[in-house]
């Protein structure tokens, strides 16, 4: 796939962030002529039969989670762009965000008119100032020329766009979390069911969907579902952003085919390793799924095959580990940031979260026993399946997977004869 | 943090006595005791008001107007949203509370957040920090004398493919950082040039 579509303004010489060069380019002719020639459900089953799949880390189908609103509520639908990217090693939403937000706004008119929704919000982490200045200023140029507000294109359509920014808070990226914060609470996450397509933000049908994989809508439209299901693997096809950072030559985003391998994303694109180190280790969907060995980087990175190998594609925000890497001392790092990040509701991951993360540092300085790594297992076996959300899950997974694929470290770090203590001290205070 | 937010009270943080609790300078409070929005700032609060159906959701972004308008969310400005909004103070806080990015407590003129998260530790994180203790004399958490510098870890800003990397504020990104960088970085600062 030479020609790049989520990352098109890698590829133009405009900036097209600006609103007359992106109309220049022959944006938002999709959404002119998909409100104009389809029906709603028309662009519900392109979408559905396109096989696209939720870029922010589940990977559920986007067509069949649209078709759960529930009809004739009488209550209006809502359509929440996730754009709180929040899971450590992933920076690919951004991308877009930042160069190209009309292509995020194109789809979600197009998204919005297929669900019935008029008021849509894109919930935008607080972090990213110069995406929320960019986002803001392309919204109303959008406004400005007719293409959000009443009577879209001169139709009877009408979408609003909100731009609602973040104040630092990971949680906001589980869509109930960011529901309950765009309600103007905590951001603690809600019991499910009933999901949000039925009761979702100020209580009615909403659809909740990821920057990444609302830019794809507007492909869909525009080249139809055959062309998007002949990109990668049948059972999750189309372009994909892919994340590389850590230990490369080249740190970046790349555009490709869903199902590229691992081994060409590290070595080809991101410019391979250091000079003069080994491969280690591999986090291959963002800081919450389970780490992979050296030797384990031969597949394929599309949902089912990276969950064959026993992880998960998650936000596709890989993070790469050469043989100089401490791996108590990154795994502590982890868990200190779920830790910080746990929202407190649930007794499993407030405690659990607090536990993984002081045994952990124990361990990295030196005074950890034999006996802590039985008790990381057990407390992170506890937190798993057990809380209102994944942020449990999300921060037992890796200590799982840690001490299981690289067990030799961590039993030599509590052997007592391990060196540990001085260096690692300024660590994590 | 969970403990800090678990502790209910807002200013009620691990070994900080309530009497420490800081209080408003004249500088940041130059109107002497009235926190209240200023004409542009009440029309902007009526514009954030329209984006929602409900009163309360506007609470984040009121909550972002005040701390640009104040510099932080001191008890006073949280009593005066919980006002104008009509909201519990209780609930005002709560939010405050939750999310990072809302100040507690005054800061520096340049907020410099270091991303210590799993990439830009990865690439040196440690030492970008360490350097800037060395430069500023201050720990993470506190703010120089001259208040022109406050520091502190940042839990992951998104910015992996560019790491090391920190924020200023809550606004200007400075990536792929190195400690020579950094010290310049400041040095450029202490003039008030642009970065």
């Amino acid at each position: 796939m030479s020609e790049k579509l989520l990352l098109r303004f890698e590829d133009v010489s405009t900036d097209l962030s600006d609103i007359d060069n992106y109309v220049s380019d022959g944006g938002y002719e999709t959404a002119r002529a998909a409100l104009r020639d389809r029906s709603p459900g028309e662009i519900v089953e392109a979408v559905k039969d396109s096989g696209l799949r939720g870029r922010g880390g589940a990977g559920f189908p986007t067509g069949l989670k649209w078709t759960f609103v529930p009809k004739g509520t009488g209550k209006p639908v809502y359509l929440l762009c996730n754009a709180d990217e929040s899971e450590p090693g992933t920076f690919k939403d951004r991308q877009i965000l930042e160069h190209d937000p009309h292509q995020l706004i194109e789809s979600m008119i197009i998204s919005a008119y297929a669900i019935g929704c008029i008021d849509a919000y894109i919930y935008i982490r607080g972090e990213f100032s110069t995406g929320y200045e960019t986002l803001c200023r392309a919204v109303a140029d959008a406004y400005a020329k007719g293409f959000l507000g009443k009577g879209i294109f001169g139709g009877d359509t009408e979408v609003n766009i909100h731009v609602h920014r973040g104040a630092g808070a990971y949680i906001c990226g589980e869509e109930t979390g960011l529901i309950e914060s765009i309600e103007g609470k905590r951001a603690h996450p809600r019991n499910k069911p009933p999901f949000p397509a039925v009761y979702g933000v100020f209580g009615c049908p909403t659809i909740v969907n990821n920057v990444e994989t609302l830019s794809c809508v507007k492909h869909i439209i525009e080249r139809g579902a055959d062309w998007f299901k002949s990109i990668g693997p049948e059972s999750g096809p189309g372009p994909k952003l892919y994340g590389v950072s850590g230990h490369v030559k080249k740190p970046g985003v790349f555009e490709l085919p869903m199902g590229t391998s691992l081994r060409e994303l590290i070595e080809v694109h991101a410019g391979g390793l250091r000079d003069g180190r080994k491969l280690k280790a591999v986090i291959p969907g963002g800081s919450s799924v389970p780490v992979l060995r050296a030797d384990e980087i031969d597949i394929n990175m599309d949902f089912d095959s990276v969950a064959k190998a026993g992880s998960m594609l998650g936000s596709a925000g890989v993070i790469v580990m050469d043989d100089s890497t401490d791996m108590v001392a990154v795994l502590r790092r982890i868990s200190h940031f779920y830790h910080h990040e746990s929202c407190g509701q649930c007794t499993p991951c407030r405690e659990g979260t607090g536990w993984l993360e002081k045994i952990l540092a124990r361990i990295e300085e030196g005074h950890g026993t034999p006996a802590d790594l039985e008790k990381l297992d057990s407390v992170a076996k506890s937190m798993m399946g057990t809380t209102v959300c994944v942020l449990s899950d999300a921060a037992a997974m890796p200590v799982r997977s840690f001490l299981d694929k690289f067990r030799d470290e961590f039993t030599a770090a509590v052997s007592g004869a391990s060196g540990r203590g001085g260096e690692s001290a300024r660590a994590v205070a | 943090m969970t403990a800090d937010r678990l502790a209910g009270g807002l200013y009620r943080k691990r070994g900080v006595p309530a009497e420490s609790v800081p209080e408003m300078s004249e500088e940041q409070n130059k109107d002497g005791g009235a926190v209240e929005f200023g004409a542009e700032a009440l029309v902007a609060y009526e514009e954030i008001l329209t984006h929602y159906p409900e009163r309360r959701a506007a609470l984040m972004p009121v909550l972002w107007l005040a701390q640009h308008e104040f510099g932080w969310l001191s008890p006073q400005v949280l009593s005066y949203v919980s006002d104008l909004m009509e909201l519990p103070l209780g609930w005002v806080e709560g939010v405050a509370t939750f999310y990072t990015m809302f100040y507690k407590r005054p800061m520096g003129k340049y907020h410099l957040q270091v991303c210590t998260n799993i990439s830009c530790y990865l690439r040196g994180a440690d030492d970008i920090l360490g350097a800037l203790r060395r430069q500023l004399g201050i720990a993470p958490g506190e703010t120089t004398p001259d208040a022109k510098f406050s520091l502190d870890r940042a839990e992951w800003l998104g910015s992996c493919g560019t790491a090391p990397m920190l924020q200023i504020g809550d606004k200007q990104y400075v990536e792929n950082l190195t400690v020579e960088k950094v010290i310049d970085l400041v040095a450029k600062l202490e003039r008030g040039e642009e970065v």
